[in-house]
């Protein structure tokens, strides 16, 4: 790896961390990358699905997922992890992620992981060649490709630092503040970074000073390079090893901060956790010293830092870095209430999922009803032997005569003199767990006996246990011997046409045990419907978690409500036509037992 | 810091709590007990009958080695074991109602620097324990580099910290060792002189020392010396540090433990400790050690990287003598949380004027902040300005500002303003400024 971050590089945020995923997108938006650099984002305990972020002056929805898992499953070119998970879990997000795999880099936020899970989970990341940032840090930066979270703060300080196009300077420091003020520093007295990282403060953390410089020497566009230690620790003698070994040939600009412990004794800290010298060699004076002995610029004091960096930087007499163009992220911007992802009306012609509603309204366009529901519903083109399943679903269930309660309701209100639509919603009210809910039903729990491997016994044992009658099971009067010719329809078009009926199949075994001990338990066609949809959308090649949530979200309730609502229509277009005065029914057909109530 | 010291008593205690996991083979009696001043001896002996029984051994247990050489181990009244328990709880009285020396280093018995003087307030008694030289043995765990190290001796006591080079084995792990591995290196590595009877015996005990070390997140730990006579061991002196960030991890396994401040450092002020106890409290970072307070030079910086940044410009261009305080207010504190912590230092600097009757000076420092509001943390600073207002006049005080970051122009022009409108003196600078230059300038005046 000679570039920790590229203009593609994508990261999952562990954390819903909004304000920092904010001003990454910011950054995306203002140095024009094509895609947000946070791909998706880890809340465990959040129930939404996206969270919207703004991108440049639009909007853009960012996928939420439970676990890391889901997230680099869904997101397997996302190869940089942010974990911003406290002290308590981010070991434990770092090492999953880590046995996940797939991650080039991983930065870790929290202050305070204890030493040993810290120790543990560098070691094991350094062996599967994955780079650590952190812990304890703010990140890292490649300018003009790809920064980690809060690393540069603002964007007006980040173009103020050149923080958006790269320059030349490799940056290593400890603390994240000062990252900052040297980036300030670099921009002012040379040409701004190439690429930059903040180690952390902690005293164990994943890549150390040498990693990033050695990777620094390797990457082309850094032609020089600074390190900001501190007081504690040895890694500074490492890079020492390096430049006298010849590992690094680039000119190095270093100083160590914390030349005041040696005023006091060991009991003040100064600084971050890392920064407590346990022998001479761990003092700033000591380093700083030895830093100078081995060749690198070294200046007098923490204040003559920016002339040594314009000094060496001049030297190097590098040609000018031509300014990118920028974009601008607008200063007001509003968060939209609404989102729509199914259509459009603010083109020429208003759309479905992305077709002309002229492309596919027409006989000779070929697209019937169930093409439209496809389009609206899924927002995918199915193919014609599911298009027409639907349009054979919806006619099925259209009417099933003026009894069903649904029915009866509709003609009721339209006999109180109600309008259509009042009339209809009557009817639609009741539908229902009771009320055409069977095909919601079946679907949900024959998918879960078959998903769970539940031989027919054993779910006819679980839903008495759950005390359920199974949904989609039994009929009125029809029977094996009788059967009814809806479904024999549904049933029949199946097997021709659909590239397998899994579900379907053991529903007939299930159908087998409940006939032998009751004629009438048969599979109805509410059953039938339920669990041909499933198998339709297991043929379409929908995951088992999508499915859930179709069932879940009511989408097969809707096919019966669009169905059923032709037949109420029908009945309630019937009552006006007949003019029927207002229903009032019958008291002999109402048993009154009402006694006097009592005092309590 | 993460790295903490504890009691040797409380260090005892954790590992008698665990003795049966580490050290199933072993048996360890855990007869010891703490105590303030001899009453409390003399109480605690109601419940431990062995405080009656035996004779006892005393010494203080306040983070400080070479007790022996100070005379503050107490094992004889007339002769060596003859300790009895009024001995021990009249000598406690002594030791703990004067001002003690105490040396840190010796050049073989005779002390060498400068002694600390304190108040012994802690000490730890425990029965006395007959035993030969040579059942006397060294064991210490702690993290060198990226590896945990074990060292291991025949000898304990002053033998070993005097011939450290001859007399001492170690063995390095990485952090990735497994037990087995463990076990295996430290079996073919027991010192060549320990006998032979009892070189098994001494690996199985180091191997759970060390498992202990590991799985209890101890930084350091140190027995010297331990006695094993066959199965029974004696811990008779311990030295450890906990590493404090696990202690989240640790609640049930350490128990009720108390990291105190060292025999001779100067206790905690009760405002170093209010920040403390504020920086427990909250995700930020509040931080105070008060180094000088009568001196002259006070400073309130962002950040762990900029305060040190300021405290070494301070202590290059002003000396140390005119440095009050060092501290870090960092991670994005709340307005009340910076308040807090301005009110602390207000306080603090304006008790009494400077001794050569210059002014006072306040240094608001901070590079320029990832992600910290800095009108937010302004506003926390302003408030305290308004109920130090004339405090701070009366020593003269001027204040020297110069930040960048989140909201950093109206931060700066809040301060200003409230500067101004208080009548204080202040200069204010954003990030065209060099960091420390308000160091330069504010000792130019």
């Amino acid at each position: 790896m000679e570039q920790l971050y590229t203009k593609d590089t994508q990261a999952i945020f562990w954390n819903n961390n909004k304000t920092a995923i904010q001003r990454m997108l910011d950054y995306d938006y203002t140095i024009q990358r094509k895609t947000p650099s946070v791909a998706a984002i880890v809340a465990p305990t959040s129930g939404n699905k996206f969270e919207k972020f703004f991108f440049g002056p639009d909007e853009v929805m960012i996928p939420l997922f439970k676990t890391t898992a889901d997230a680099k499953a869904a997101q397997p070119q996302a190869d940089v992890l942010l974990n911003f998970a406290s002290f308590r879990t981010a070991y434990d997000v770092t090492m999953e992620a880590l046995s996940i795999g797939g991650f080039s880099s991983m930065m870790i936020t929290a202050e305070g992981i204890p030493e040993r899970l810290a120790r543990g989970m560098n070691q094991t990341a350094r062996e599967k060649g994955v780079t650590i940032i952190g812990p304890a840090t703010v990140g890292a930066i490649t300018p003009g490709a790809f920064k980690v979270a809060n690393i540069g703060g603002t964007i007006t300080n980040i173009v103020n630092s050149k923080l958006h196009r790269a320059g030349s300077c490799g940056l290593v420091t400890r603390s994240g503040g000062l990252f900052n003020e040297l980036s300030n520093i670099i921009s002012i007295n040379a040409d701004g970074i190439a690429e930059g990282v903040a180690i952390g403060g902690d005293r164990f953390v994943g890549s150390v000073f040498i990693d990033n410089l050695l990777r620094m020497e390797k990457n082309p566009a850094v032609k020089y390079m600074i390190l900001l230690g501190e007081v504690g620790g040895t890694e500074e003698y490492k890079v020492i090893e390096a430049i006298k070994s010849g590992a690094i040939t680039k000119p190095v600009i270093a100083w160590c901060i914390g030349t005041i412990a040696k005023y006091y004794d060991s009991g003040v800290q100064f600084g971050h956790a890392g920064a407590s010298a346990n022998a001479d060699s761990e003092t700033a004076e000591f380093k700083n010293k030895a830093m100078a002995d081995a060749g690198i610029h070294v200046p007098a004091s923490f204040n003559e830092l920016p002339a040594m960096i314009n000094k060496v930087f001049t030297d190097l007499n590098l040609a000018d870095i031509p300014e990118p163009s920028m974009s601008v992220c607008p200063t007001v911007r509003r968060s939209k209430e609404f989102i729509c992802t199914i259509s459009d009306d603010r083109g020429d012609e208003a759309t479905y999922a992305g077709f002309p509603i002229s492309s596919v309204a027409t006989p000779d366009t070929g697209k019937g009803i169930g093409d439209v529901v496809s389009l609206l519903w899924f927002k995918k083109q199915y193919p014609k032997w599911a298009t027409d399943f639907i349009e054979t679903v919806m006619k099925t269930v259209a009417d099933h005569g003026p009894a069903v309660s649904g029915a009866h309701n509709a003609k009721v209100t339209a006999r109180a003199g109600k309008s259509v639509v009042e009339s209809l919603v009557t009817g639609l009210l009741t539908i229902g767990p009771r009320f055409g809910g069977a095909i919601d039903g079946a679907a949900e729990h024959f998918k879960y006996a078959d998903d769970n491997g539940l031989n027919p016994k054993e779910f006819l044992n679980h839903m008495k246990k759950e005390g359920i009658p199974i949904p989609g099971i039994g009929h009125r009067i029809k029977s094996l011997k009788n059967p009814d010719l809806r479904v024999t329809g549904l049933m029949n078009y199946a097997a021709e046409h659909f590239p397998s009926t899994p579900l379907l199949d053991y529903a007939r075994t299930v159908e087998a045990l409940t006939t032998s001990k009751k004629e009438n338990l048969i599979l109805n066609v509410d059953g039938t419907i339920g669990i041909l949809m499933v198998d339709m959308w297991r043929a379409l090649g929908y995951t088992e978690d999508e499915i859930n949530e179709f069932i879940a979200s009511g989408t097969l309730n809707a096919f019966f409500i669009v169905g059923r609502s032709i037949g109420f229509i029908g009945h309630i277009l019937d009552e006006k036509r007949l003019a029927m005065p207002m229903y009032r029914h019958p008291m002999d057909d109402i048993l009154y037992d009402v006694p006097m109530a009592e005092e309590i | 810091m993460a790295q903490k010291a504890i009691r040797e008593f409380d260090a005892k205690s954790i590992l008698a709590k665990h003795w049966n996991k580490y050290f199933p083979d072993f048996t360890y009696a855990y007869e010891t007990v703490m105590v303030q001043n001899g009453s409390e001896l003399t109480k605690a002996a109601k419940t431990k009958a062995w405080l009656n029984e035996k004779t006892l051994v005393a010494k203080p247990d306040m983070l400080f080695g070479k007790r022996g050489k100070n005379g503050l181990v107490l094992f004889k009244d007339a002769k060596p074991g003859d300790v009895s328990l009024a001995k021990a709880a009249s000598w406690i009285n002594e030791k703990s109602t004067a001002e003690q020396k105490v040396y840190f280093s010796f050049d073989g018995d005779h002390a060498t620097g400068e002694p600390s003087v304190d108040m012994l307030t802690h000490f730890v008694v425990e029965p006395f324990t007959p035993h030969e030289q040579s059942e006397e043995y060294y064991v210490s765990a702690t993290c060198v580099g990226d590896n945990d190290v074990i060292y291991m001796s025949a000898e304990g006591g002053m033998e070993v910290e005097e011939g450290w080079e001859e007399k001492v084995t170690e063995v390095a792990f990485p952090i990735t060792s497994t037990e087995e591995e463990i076990a295996t290196q430290i079996r073919a590595n027991v010192p060549a002189d320990i006998a032979e009877k009892d070189k098994a015996k001494f690996a199985e005990f180091c191997i759970g020392f060390f498992k202990a070390y590991r799985e209890l997140n101890f930084a350091y730990l140190e027995i010297n010396p331990f006695v094993m006579q066959g199965n029974k061991i004696e811990l008779l002196d311990m030295v450890a540090k906990l590493d404090d960030t696990a202690g989240f991890m640790m609640v049930d396994e350490w128990g009720d433990v108390e990291y105190p401040t060292a025999f001779g450092m100067e206790a905690k002020s009760p405002e170093v400790e209010a920040i403390e106890e504020a920086d427990a409290k909250t995700g930020a970072s509040l931080k105070l050690t008060l180094l000088k307070p009568e001196a002259r030079i006070w400073t309130m910086v962002a950040g762990g990287g900029a305060s040190v940044v300021y405290a070494d410009t301070i202590a290059d261009m002003a000396g140390i003598d005119d440095l009050a305080n060092y501290g870090e207010y960092s991670g994005g504190p709340t307005t009340g949380e910076t308040k807090f912590y301005a009110e602390t230092l207000l306080d603090l600097m304006t008790r009494e004027k400077d001794a050569q009757g210059r002014g006072k000076v306040m240094i608001i420092g901070g590079a320029i902040a990832n992600f910290t509001d800095v009108a937010k943390t302004f506003t926390g600073i302003i408030q305290a300005f308004e109920v130090y207002a004339d405090k701070m006049k009366e020593v003269d005080l001027k204040i020297y500002v110069r930040r960048g970051g989140p909201n950093y122009e109206k931060g700066l022009k809040d301060i200003k303003e409230a500067a101004d409108r208080l009548g204080l003196y202040i200069e204010v600078y954003g990030p065209e400024t060099h960091v420390t230059d308000i160091v330069r300038m504010a000792l130019e005046k």
